[in-house]
């Protein structure tokens, strides 16, 4: 991670107060995003992924939400941020796409005008510029005729069309940082790929970082150089993405790579689901936050709980487990050897 | 589109029609008063009388050539008969009272989106406010308060002949528009505002449950996350997707009420359809109660028909091809 990095967030806590009790949607999480970097953030519904870069863009606030931390964007608070202040960033300098490109589009007005209302919401333009440049952004995320399609409402979109024009949004104001969000889950397989590959040739050609949110591991590999994991509201691995994915070090990360099928490995093989579910938020597991799943769960780690400390010798690589680390690996090595026995 | 409206409109003559049928059989299946002997009056001893009424008024056929002969003349000429009690026209009597009426509803429909509107949306984007929980009480206390006592209280209160504040015109002061602007305006104020109270109140109600279901959408991320301003989140992207349902509501609710508004014609005598009516029931006068009925059916027939068509210019999806 270079010395200033564009986005940074310190021990970040976002709750909210509920009839039940506090959520704590977000406990204490860290992470940097270098200009131009790369970052996916791994990890299951409910893991906080989407609450922690929905308060960057101060879109969580209320009057139930109990927000702690920091969050520096280009040096600037953001959490202690005016209303005014976040209006200025959102859209303009960092940009966020959904999960749903069918209901994050307003159903009722022309992609176009969508387009224009983003351009316009930071830029003095004219009606017949802003137009151009709908028509030109809609070019640039590859849609077939644009000039055409630019009058068309979203309903006359496919999905990957959709997703395509989302993004041509948030590019409206040649965003710093992008922060995807699930952004293929709701596609077809094979408009998944375009739409990964969209993402990366974007962020290559207009040299603006990318935050990439998925619970698919599959995903981040295509496209980032960071892979972070979440689990519970805390980072709980994160590192380069080789280290992460040849070399985790946490048994969560473990689980996650056993349960999505790879090309690499040998065909039969079978698919590991992690056991349990994920963990309630209003009362999160005491100690390590993986313990009640974790198979190498030991008694102290129901007590104290993992700092995130760097994985001996290795160079951006940093574990949240109390396992040692010499047990970590070769337990990880025991893990990984079917496949050097099926590569034979 | 055109063959759309065509079919819809076949489709209301045949409303029309079963329409007209039912309030005939209606008239003569129930025990109303004898029309001959209404029309006597101090006479109606007379036996002779009653009888060469009964033949001039066709009475003494049987109910269905009496239907049918309405019917020939309602169709072929579009004549509506005339009243049992003085002969009068009633396609004239309707037709003339027909301002007073559209002057009544439509102002208070006014009314009632100048504020309904604006107080649904403060108090579903200031949910549990304090603004809320007084807009929200006046909205019931509204919705419960029937017209015609309401009618009565804000006479009481205000009107310029008993009111303990005179300050508006009474009961009976209706002027039309084009006789006097401001005294049209200012018979019509105090009636204008009780008919919208609960129109008013309805509409913010329904209009915040909408907006918060609403404000919940992806969209309204997208919106927030673009940078926008809150008031344009709410208003561009909130509202324009909450309103639908109003504006249908709005077309149903002005398509019943021009048929003749009970209630407030009656409270604040406004000689309006409402009033016709009401007095056509009340004098078993046929000709003027199948008249006033049908006219009635024909604005709900219109307004829905309308309404349909604006839904298309509303919501995208559902166009018609």
């Amino acid at each position: 991670m270079s010395a200033d990095p564009l986005l940074a967030i310190e021990d970040l806590r976002v709750g909210f107060r509920t009839d039940d009790g506090l959520v704590q949607a977000v406990r204490g999480l860290s992470l940097q995003v270098a200009p131009g970097g790369a970052l996916g953030i791994v990890g299951e519904s409910g893991s906080g992924k989407s609450v922690a870069m929905l308060t960057v863009l101060g879109l969580t606030r209320g009057p139930n939400a109990e927000i702690a931390g920091e969050i520096r964007f280009e040096g600037r608070d953001l959490v202690g941020a005016r209303e005014s202040e976040l209006r200025a960033v959102r859209g303009r300098r960092i940009a966020m796409i959904f999960q749903d490109p069918q209901s994050s589009m307003h159903p009722f007005y022309r992609v176009g005008r969508q387009l224009v209302e983003a351009l316009k919401a930071h830029q003095t333009m004219t009606r017949t510029a802003a137009r151009e440049r709908a028509v030109e952004l809609l070019a640039l995320v590859g849609i077939p005729e644009p000039r055409r399609r630019v009058d068309a409402y979203p309903h006359e979109y496919s999905g990957g069309m959709r997703q395509r024009a989302m993004i041509a949004m948030a590019l409206a104001n040649d965003p710093e940082l992008l922060i995807a969000d699930e952004p293929t889950t709701a596609l077809d397989v094979t408009v998944q790929a375009q739409i990964l590959d969209l993402l990366a040739r974007l962020r290559e050609e207009l040299g603006m970082a990318l935050v990439l949110l998925t619970h698919d591991l599959g995903v981040v590999a295509q496209v980032t150089d960071e892979i972070a994991v979440m689990y519970a509201g805390e980072v709980v691995e994160r590192g380069s993405r080789e280290a992460i994915l040849t070399a985790p070090e946490h048994p969560y990360t473990w689980g996650l790579l056993r349960s999505i099928p790879r090309l690499d490995r040998p065909r039969g093989e079978e698919l590991v689901p992690i056991a349990g579910s994920p963990p309630s938020l209003l009362a999160p597991p005491s100690g390590c936050a993986f313990h009640p799943r974790c198979p190498y769960v030991r008694e102290a780690h129901r007590r104290v709980h993992p700092q995130l400390d760097p994985a001996p010798g290795a160079v951006v690589h940093d574990v949240r487990c109390l396992l040692p680390a010499t047990t970590r690996r070769r337990l990880w090595r025991e893990l990984a050897a079917p496949a050097e026995g099926g590569a034979r | 589109m055109v063959t759309y409206i065509l079919r819809r409109l076949l489709w209301a003559a045949f409303l029309v029609l079963v329409v007209s049928f039912l309030t005939f059989v209606i008239f003569y299946a129930l025990p109303s008063a004898d029309p001959a002997v209404l029309r006597a009056g101090a006479r109606s001893g007379n036996q002779a009388l009653l009888e060469s009424i009964r033949d001039t008024l066709g009475l003494d056929e049987p109910w269905y050539v009496q239907y049918a002969k309405y019917m020939e003349r309602l169709l072929f000429h579009f004549d509506f008969g005339f009243s049992y009690r003085n002969d009068a026209s009633v396609r004239e009597q309707i037709f003339d009272r027909i301002p007073a009426t559209a002057s009544l509803v439509l102002g208070a429909a006014v009314v009632w989106i100048a504020v309904g509107i604006p107080v649904g949306v403060v108090s579903a984007t200031r949910r549990r406010s304090w603004i809320d929980r007084i807009a929200m009480g006046a909205a019931l206390v509204a919705i419960s308060a029937p017209v015609y006592w309401l009618g009565l209280v804000v006479l009481y209160l205000f009107a310029d002949d008993i009111g303990r504040f005179p300050v508006f015109k009474g009961s009976g002061s209706y002027v039309p528009l084009t006789e006097s602007p401001a005294g049209w305006f200012g018979s019509l104020l105090l009636p204008w505002l009780v008919l919208a109270a609960t129109a008013a109140a309805f509409y913010a109600r329904l209009l915040r449950g909408n907006l918060r279901d609403v404000l919940s959408e992806d969209y309204i991320r997208t919106a927030r996350a673009k940078g926008l301003r809150e008031r344009s989140v709410v208003w561009r992207h909130g509202v324009r997707s909450a309103i639908t349902p109003v504006v249908t509501l709005l077309g149903l609710d002005i398509g019943i009420l021009l048929g003749g508004a009970i209630l407030t014609e009656t409270v604040f005598n406004i000689p309006g359809v409402g009033r016709l009516a009401f007095s056509a029931i009340r004098g078993a006068d046929l000709p003027m109660i199948q008249g006033t009925v049908l006219i009635g059916a024909l604005f709900i027939i219109l307004a829905n028909l309308v309404v349909d068509v604006l839904y298309g210019f509303l919501d995208p999806r559902v166009r018609v091809g």
